[in-house]
């Protein structure tokens, strides 16, 4: 996971296979099937950073939910502006950004769908999407020039 | 603060405004409603009381009973005491959100006025919107009278709310007959109403911003059973709680309520069984008959429908004088045998008893079903018991114009 600084340090996210807790019983399960987002009550979880919450074991955020994944996006932080434009459209909050400046990917619940390559406004991209196998750096290291505008 | 709405001792409704003034009184926080006939009146009634002032709620018109249960169900699991009404087509369009609320265990209450299934088309009153519902997981409970619409209305809010049950709970009438029948009603004085039913305690309320919850989860192979398997103890566990509500109902009204109801079974050699109103034509059927001819008629009625009452089902039969008994049930079969017939008999198989069991299909789209067509099949049934094995197709068909339609005979000597 491309992460950087005090996010990678406390964060607890995808730290578990999903399916893979204790299975109980019927008696146990939670009635309704109503998931609890936090341990306990919370007054301020909206003013609270992600990895700062004391997320459930019920919340997905700690669960790994990207297996289902043939496609991922590559993160070029040397041609990134920082516009945020893929961290607003991200239909799965996995684009980490903090202060405004974009950390990386969330490989544990991004599901491939490309969409902050398209939104991304940066001449070569500063998002690329790669098979799922590839490796980051070799792909980094080929990463595409700036194209000329056509006269 | 809602205004008292002023009653008295006896009031002339009808099912549908008994059933209305019952919502009133419980103070519903939301009605998300869809007119349908003959439930109509139900949500009409109760949009006028809060227009005028009589209920601290909010009334939320939606463009179809799939939306209605949808906004019921999103009122709930907010964290409201919520309940709608509706009938035929309508529950129809309403039976997969059903499911959703039952499995949600969000006690709503559906006031449900009996109306048959198209096609043909037709507004009058049968069973076949009751029988739709009856694997939905909804406790389902049926009055009678309009008197009973009222009562029962009441108790449901108790037995879907109390926190060993939190499901959601149908109270059945039969359409026109009971919804638009003016009879004797007597109601409670809204204090007392309210005090009986009790303030809403809501469990996992959306609303309960310190404690964020997600309403509505997916389950797969791994999870799915074991809630489905939770939410049906939960039903089964439902009957002590509803027998309780009753009980304590009897203590405050003297109106006594059973999940089976059992009419003159003691000695009983025949016996009829069925629902809705065809009930106290059947009691009455039976009086006549003891007095008549010195026929040993009975009558026995599921008047909890969910969860089936098959331990008191089976009481109810278990009478050594008890010969033979006709299930009667007032829905198209397609293509079996009465759901009632079904499950008296898998109840009855279980007993010293074991009387002999047929089906009368009957009342579709609101055929009359009168007292003399009772004495009947009451007949009919002796005639079993004296020959010892039935003697007629053991499906058969009652009020049916044209040819006699019947299906299959005994193998029991």
């Amino acid at each position: 996971m491309s992460m950087t600084g005090s996010v990678a340090g406390t964060d607890k996210r995808g730290i578990r296979e999903l399916g893979a807790e204790e299975k109980i019983g019927w008696d146990e399960v939670q009635q309704g099937v109503v998931l609890p987002s936090f341990d306990g009550t919370t007054e301020n979880a909206a003013f609270l950073k992600p990895e700062e919450r004391e997320y459930a074991d019920f919340n997905s955020y700690t669960a790994t939910v990207a297996s289902w994944r043939i496609v991922k996006p590559v993160y070029n932080r040397d041609i990134c502006i920082d516009c945020q434009n893929c961290w607003v459209w991200c239909p799965d909050t996995s684009i980490i950004s903090r202060d405004k400046q974009m950390l990386g990917i969330d490989y544990d619940h991004c599901k491939g769908c490309g969409v902050c390559v398209e939104v991304c406004p940066t001449n070569p991209k500063s998002l690329l999407m790669f098979n799922e196998a590839a490796d980051n750096d070799e792909e980094l290291a080929n990463w595409p020039v700036k194209e000329k505008k056509a006269k | 603060m809602a205004k008292e709405y002023e009653l008295n001792d006896v009031e002339v409704w009808d099912g549908n405004f008994a059933a209305s003034q019952a919502l009133r009184q419980a103070q519903i926080d939301v009605v998300a409603a869809y007119p349908i006939t003959p439930s109509t009146p139900i949500v009409e009634g109760y949009g006028g009381y809060v227009a005028n002032g009589y209920v601290d709620g909010e009334f939320v018109m939606v463009e179809s009973e799939h939306a209605a249960m949808s906004g019921c169900i999103g009122a709930a699991a907010a964290g409201g005491r919520v309940a709608t009404a509706t009938s035929s087509q309508g529950f129809a369009l309403m039976t997969e959100v059903l499911y959703q609320a039952s499995g949600m265990r969000l006690p709503i209450v559906l006031t449900v006025v009996n109306r048959a299934l198209a096609s043909p088309l037709n507004v009058r009153g049968d069973h076949s919107d009751m029988y739709l519902g009856r694997d939905s997981g909804w406790v389902q409970i049926d009055a009678y009278n309009a008197q009973e619409a009222y009562d029962l209305s009441l108790c449901a809010f108790r037995i879907g709310e109390h926190l060993d049950v939190r499901l959601p709970v149908m109270v059945h009438q039969d359409g026109f007959t009971t919804s638009h029948k003016a009879q004797n009603v007597y109601p409670l004085k809204d204090a007392v109403a309210y005090k009986f039913v009790g303030d809403y305690v809501p469990v996992d309320e959306m609303l309960d911003f310190t404690r964020p919850v997600t309403h509505g989860a997916q389950t797969e192979e791994d999870w799915h059973y074991e809630h489905k398997a939770k939410q049906h103890k939960a039903l089964m566990d439902s009957r002590p709680v509803i027998d309780a509500v009753f009980e304590e109902y009897k203590e405050l009204t003297g109106r006594e309520y059973k999940r089976v109801e059992t009419y003159m079974m003691e000695d009983a050699e025949v016996a009829l069984v069925l629902l809705g109103s065809s009930v106290e034509s059947a009691v009455l059927a039976a009086k006549q008959l003891r007095e008549e001819e010195g026929i040993k008629a009975g009558v026995i009625s599921p008047r909890c429908f969910r969860p089936f009452p098959y331990d008191l089902v089976r009481e109810a039969l278990d009478v050594p004088s008890l010969k033979a008994v006709c299930c009667m049930d007032k829905s198209a079969p397609g293509g079996a045998m009465g759901a009632l017939f079904n499950e008296i008999s898998a109840a009855a198989y279980t007993t010293q008893s074991r009387p002999l069991i047929t089906n009368y299909i009957y009342g579709l789209g609101g055929r009359d079903f009168a007292i003399d067509e009772a004495k009947r099949i009451f007949k009919e049934q002796k005639a079993h018991a004296d020959a010892g094995h039935i003697t007629t197709n053991i499906q058969q068909f009652s009020g049916l114009r044209g040819p006699k339609l019947g299906f299959y005979e005994t193998r029991r000597g």
